[in-house]
């Protein structure tokens, strides 16, 4: 596969590490969420045959991590992001 | 030897004469030979034997398609087994002999299979060993392999190189017919950088084997003309002896280009063959198109082939197959080979076309509705046996038959995403379906444009549609004018008449029989039918015969070709060697080792070294007299706790870490508390998962306000950074953080034993007594005007430090290290004694961070700071990972000093039974302790820290040892910490 | 500084080696000294400053630029790899921090890396079975991260006939091992 890295360019899938569903951004907060909250975004993921958004990192490039949204059935890429950005506009900062 | 049936004509340099030898025979050959063509001409039409009857064959084809000529070619440790005559370019001196055959391909002990087909019919594994595994296993498998069976392997070492590389390109041409070479013609001239690949030596596929003209010159010239062209354009590469094996995500397709395999020897220093990695973002697949048979009774024999393959023989090697031919068709493609065989002057007995009506060949004998329902001969052909309009048979002698039922597009790649192909009526064959790989066009007869003209037009239309795509401009030009003729086929996939031993898939021996057996047993769908017969399977991968089997089930069930479907193609397109997809990296280049700052002085000390990841580092350094490593790791571990010993430490990940908030990044990645750590001083943290399970562990220093230095196990050196990135740029991503890698930039040593301070403060510029430099102190420093670190960190349990300086110095370090060291007598340790003593201590390491404890588990439930946030905090306290039985750290001992135990061993009460029930956990680690005089282990243990001074047993069945142990704490050596703070 | 420090290459030798073969020349660098620059949150407008004051080029992604006593190549959002002489600047860190002060974080990287200076003719015949990366189409002052022998290595284009690479330094043999095979298998 090809990733069309946003600062890159296209740049060969070999190159990255994958991690899983970007949901893993949406921490909660472990001094105000408990356990439920913590295992729901821990462990329960969606499975979708289709478009998927996930996080992959550029180990063998910039050590950059990114948000790809894939279709895991046709495996096309629709939108690649820097994961810092989307972080920060879904509200993450410190 | 003469060339007996060598014609005239064809793309041959008779000038030069290559001797090489089959099965110890010496024949003769010219450059432009394959193997099959020059044993044809030799007049040898048998070279090998089928895989499970042992029936004698020939090649029916003149490509990569071939089932049945397969051959070990060369000798020695370059053997290679299953290699295909048909496409094994001629060399001087190549030797190859034939396969599957005992005691000789003429007389083959095992065809006494054939006798007994009827034992050997589809299904027969499933159906005769429903016996007793062990029966199967050592009496049946054995056997079976022997008797059926392809090449055998050298078994020796492959003493070629393979290399990898990767290509760019707008357009990726896949096949140089005359639809790949107008394809990338246009694409050329247009400017575009384009990649021409073709599997064959000599590009122009079809046209070098038909004797249509193009443009008013010879197809082959006109071939010739256009690859010459395309050689003068930098923006084109042209590629011969070049598979496309597989197609992949995002224009990404997979070449094997046999560099040497046309040489006896590869050139000193090259690549027998290179795997590439193609990089395309357009491709036309110009593939053209596979012949497949008729089956019937008896059609395997040697002589028979596809009639397109006669024809090649013909026109491209200028070899007749046979003295006499004939020709079995249901199309017109099947009688251009009587016409062209005709016209080399050979003797063409009689064309058998299973079609009524239309015009009859002139001057040939042109049998219309007819069939051919048997062959004769023993080791080739002598007749067939032809069923007449009329209804009566005759017997027409020939020594070659060339057998046309159509031609099957090489859809194969489009396929390779799960695309399934379609049938069209009108040419009776599959043809590219939708939803192929992105970017992936078919042009020429690999989409059913079967004439020379539909494949120029094709090729230059799919050039064009791709490069627009692409925003690049491509101009049509004249099409060179070719022949347009259809293919006017009647289907006909098998003959009716005979038992039903009539060949489908000859590789696996798949006969009509097998097919209606299939039937018969319900298993009628394709992918029930492939695995039930075997069709389609093995190294051509039925290119000649699936078809062919489908067609068959389709009358049988009476269900329509297209609804009975196709099995799915997979990469490879043709077989590649393991050696290719390994590449360089294989024995001692599997990877690049990684060497320590000390490697030298520690080679020149005749250290013994161990692999850990890639690194090699000192395991033990024995000395003269030292007969076993015990001996050799024993003296360095008593010789550490008396005296002082070195290690090289360079391998555990170091990351530096600075910012504004480096404290508070610290406390969010930790179980424990950083934020509050002072300038100058370390601390041992502990890194949990978000599930609250052990990540890895480590010593991290303050070594400014905002400077952290972190250490990591050397396992976890890449993913903890990775971790921490993820934390910085996903979670907090914000914080004033920034990271890097600083393992290799510096050579790091542990300084451990009475004697550390003695000998640092020799080189150190700096007073470190305790006083200056307390335990767990930490800082900059300078070592004889050199800049360095200092940290009084301890894994052995002495008094110790990790001295650091630039990586280039490591090699002086260790000198001078051991010249300071030389009046303490002291020595060097390895990873051995490491283990030893970090065990004493009751540390844990590999074992014990097995990604399934917690900190609870290992002892270390205190360690988790719940003031803070920190990954894993929360999900640590889950009930489940928090039961008061569950698996503390523990040590353990032998009662008898004397017993041995072992790593793995599990964890029973005396008298219990030895069984799951009475698992009471198991031994993560074992060492000798010199200091104990014993074994001693660690592990977890249920309710362990209750279990303090009992005695259990050590079960383990794969070293069948039961050994009475007594549990204590896991701080066998100093529990109170003395020697460290000392 | 004593003397007495004999430095290694990471190679293993005293001396940095040098090997021909056919047009290509591999030359093993050990005359540079590295530091990583970042810089720090909210401090882009001093870190430009210190930068443009000490002579720090900050080329942008994927890119090198040589300077006067510095030169420099982009290897992630924020972050820098700056070169200096070794001879005059072996302790590149304390020659950059105080100008920088408080507005980028600046680690010595020196030897956490060996450097290969690749030249010749025929460099893309070379490279395409090294890496994955597009020689021949890459444009002059090219730097970026690549795989090479299972190696992350960096690779700079300077021209079409010199490429540097900095490849981990404990791998030094094994990727210099890669360029020698290749090298023969293209020649």
């Amino acid at each position: 596969m090809i990733i069309n890295h946003p600062i890159l360019g296209p740049r060969d899938a070999q190159e990255f590490v994958y991690l899983g569903d970007a949901n893993l951004i949406n921490r909660p907060d472990g001094m105000t969420a408990g356990i439920e909250v913590f295992h729901d975004y821990l462990y329960n993921r969606d499975n979708p045959a289709g478009e998927h958004r996930e996080l992959w990192y550029h180990e063998q490039g910039d050590r950059s991590w990114l948000v790809v949204t894939r279709n895991t059935v046709t495996h096309e890429i629709l939108k690649v992001e820097m994961a810092r950005d989307v972080a920060k506009a879904q509200g993450r900062s410190k | 030897m003469s060339q007996s049936n060598r014609i005239s004509g064809g793309q041959i340099d008779r000038s030069k004469t290559f001797r090489f030898t089959f099965d110890g025979h010496t024949y003769t050959g010219h450059p432009g030979d394959t193997l099959a063509s020059a044993l044809l001409a030799n007049g040898v039409r048998l070279m090998g034997r089928s895989f499970k009857y042992h029936r004698p064959r020939g090649p029916i084809s003149a490509g990569s398609e071939e089932p049945n000529a397969l051959v070990h070619l060369r000798s020695g440790a370059r053997q290679e087994p299953n290699t295909r005559a048909t496409v094994a370019e001629l060399f001087d001196g190549l030797e190859a002999t034939s396969q599957n055959a005992w005691p000789s391909l003429k007389l083959d002990a095992m065809a006494i299979n054939d006798r007994l087909n009827s034992f050997f019919t589809a299904g027969f594994y499933y159906k005769t060993f429903m016996w007793p595994a062990a029966f199967w296993e050592k009496v049946y498998e054995p056997i079976i392999r022997r008797a059926a069976g392809l090449g055998a392997l050298s078994k020796e070492e492959d003493p070629d190189e393979y290399d990898k590389g990767f290509l760019h390109c707008d357009l990726l041409v896949i096949g140089a017919g005359p639809a790949g070479l107008m394809a990338a013609l246009t694409a050329g001239r247009a400017g575009a950088r384009v990649v021409l690949a073709d599997e064959d030596f000599r590009m122009g596929g079809r046209l070098n084997a038909e004797t249509h003209e193009v443009g008013g010159q010879a197809g082959a010239d006109w071939a010739a003309g256009v690859v010459a062209e395309l050689a003068a354009m930098s923006n084109v590469r042209l590629m011969t002896r070049t598979t496309i094996v597989g197609a992949f995500d995002h224009g990404i397709y997979s070449a094997v280009e046999r560099v040497s395999d046309h040489l006896a020897v590869p050139m000193a220093g090259k690549p027998r063959q290179t795997l590439w990695r193609i990089y395309s973002k357009r491709a036309i697949l110009a593939g053209g198109a596979t012949e497949r048979p008729i089956a019937f009774e008896n059609n395997d024999r040697p002589g028979i082939m596809l009639a397109g393959a006669l024809r090649a023989y013909a026109n491209r090697w200028g070899v007749a197959a046979g003295d006499r031919v004939a020709v079995f068709t249901n199309n017109d493609d099947g009688l251009r080979t009587a016409k062209d065989l005709q016209a080399k002057g050979v003797d063409v007995a009689a064309v058998i076309d299973s079609r009524e009506g239309g015009d009859l060949l002139p001057g040939i004998r042109h049998l219309q509705g007819t069939q051919v329902i048997d062959s004769s001969g023993g080791l080739g052909l002598k007749s067939v046996t032809v069923r007449l309009a009329n209804g009566k048979t005759e017997t027409i002698s020939c020594t070659a038959l060339g057998v046309s039922g159509g031609w099957n597009p090489n859809v194969n790649i489009t396929s390779h995403h799960r695309s399934r192909p379609e049938w069209r009526e009108d040419i009776a064959a599959f043809v590219p379906g939708t939803g192929g790989p992105a970017g992936l066009t078919a042009a020429g007869a690999a989409n059913g444009a079967l004439s020379t003209h539909g494949a120029l037009l094709t090729g230059q239309a799919q050039a064009i549609a791709a490069l627009t795509d692409l925003g690049l401009t491509a101009k049509a030009a004249n099409l060179p004018k070719a022949e347009d003729a259809p293919i006017a086929i009647s289907p006909l996939w098998y003959v009716h008449e005979g038992k039903g031993r009539a060949w489908i898939d000859q590789q696996n021996d798949v006969t009509v029989k097998d097919v209606k057996l299939a039937h018969k047993e319900n298993f009628t769908s394709v992918e029930h039918l492939k695995r039930y017969t075997t069709l389609g399977m093995a190294t051509d991968q039925g290119k000649t015969g699936n078809v062919l089997g489908i067609a068959v089930m389709a009358e049988l069930t009476g269900q329509s070709i297209p609804a009975t479907g196709t099995t799915i193609y997979r990469p490879p397109y043709t077989p590649v060697a393991m050696g290719t997809l390994a590449g360089r990296s294989r024995g001692k280049e599997f990877k690049p080792f990684r060497l320590t700052p000390s490697h030298k002085w520690a080679a020149e000390q005749g250290a013994i070294f161990v692999e850990v990841g890639n690194w090699l580092r000192t395991q033990w350094v024995p000395k003269p007299g030292e007969t076993t490593w015990r001996e050799s790791v024993d003296r360095e571990v008593l010789a550490t706790r008396r005296l002082v010993g070195i290690c090289d430490v360079t391998t555990l990940g170091k990351i530096d870490i600075q910012g504004t908030d480096a404290g508070a990044f610290l406390d969010k990645v930790y179980a424990n508390t950083f934020s509050t750590l002072a300038v100058g001083k370390c601390r041992y943290g502990l890194m949990l998962r978000e599930d609250g399970m052990v990540f890895d562990d480590g010593t991290t220093a303050r070594m400014g306000e905002h400077e952290f230095v972190m250490t990591t196990t050397t396992a976890n050196a890449v993913t903890v950074f990775r971790h921490l990135e993820y934390c910085r740029q996903c979670l907090w991503p914000d914080m004033d953080v920034q990271i890097i890698s600083t393992t290799e930039a510096w050579a790091q040593f542990s300084v451990a034993g009475p004697n550390a301070r003695k000998l640092l403060q020799k080189i150190v510029d700096q007073d470190i007594s305790d006083a200056a430099f307390p335990y767990m102190g930490a800082g900059n420093i300078t070592v004889q005007g050199l800049r360095g670190r200092l940290f009084r960190i301890s894994f052995s349990g002495e008094l110790a430090y990790e001295i650091a300086v630039p990586t280039r110095y490591g090699d002086a370090m260790i000198r001078k290290l051991m010249e300071a060291g030389a009046e303490f007598d002291a020595i060097v340790y390895g990873t051995e004694a490491l283990g030893v003593m970090r065990i004493e201590k009751g540390h844990v390491a590999g074992g014990e961070l097995n990604g399934q404890s917690t900190a609870l588990n290992m002892g270390l439930g205190k360690m988790v700071s719940k003031k803070k946030d920190s990954i894993g905090m929360v999900l640590s306290q889950r009930e489940g990972m928090n039961q008061p039985d569950g698996y503390r750290l523990v040590g353990v001992k032998p009662v008898d000093p004397k017993a041995t135990i072992s790593a793995g061993s599990h964890f029973m009460e005396i008298g219990a039974p030895v069984e799951l029930a009475s698992d009471g956990g198991w031994l993560t680690s074992k060492v000798y302790s010199p200091h104990l005089g014993s074994d001693i282990a660690l592990g977890y243990l249920k309710a362990g820290d209750q279990k303090i001074g009992r005695r259990m047993r050590a079960v383990n069945f794969l070293t069948k040892t039961d050994t009475e142990v007594e549990i204590v704490s896991p701080h066998f050596f100093d529990p109170e910490g003395e020697r460290l703070r000392g | 500084m004593d003397k007495a420090w004999k430095a290694l290459t990471g190679l293993g030798h005293e001396t940095a080696e040098t090997v021909e073969i056919g047009p290509y020349r591999i030359v093993e660098r050990f005359d540079v000294a590295l530091a990583s620059l970042a810089v720090r949150r909210g401090q882009d407008k001093g870190f430009q400053a210190a930068a443009k004051k000490l002579g720090v080029p900050l080329p942008g992604a994927a890119r090198h630029e040589a300077g006067k006593v510095f030169s420099a190549f982009w290897t992630t959002p924020e972050m820098w790899l700056v070169e200096a002489d070794f001879a005059t600047h072996e302790d590149i860190v304390s020659a950059l921090k105080p100008g920088f002060a408080e507005t980028a974080s600046i680690t010595e990287q020196t030897d956490a890396w060996v450097r290969f200076d690749v030249s010749g003719a025929g460099l893309v015949a070379l490279f395409e079975r090294l890496t994955n990366l597009d020689l021949a189409t890459l444009p002059d002052g090219f730097a970026s991260r690549t795989v090479i022998e299972h190696l992350g290595v960096y690779l700079i284009r300077h021209s079409a006939t010199l490429v540097t690479l900095y490849g981990p330094r404990s791998s030094a043999q094994g990727l210099l091992h890669a360029l020698e095979v290749t090298v023969k298998s293209v020649l």
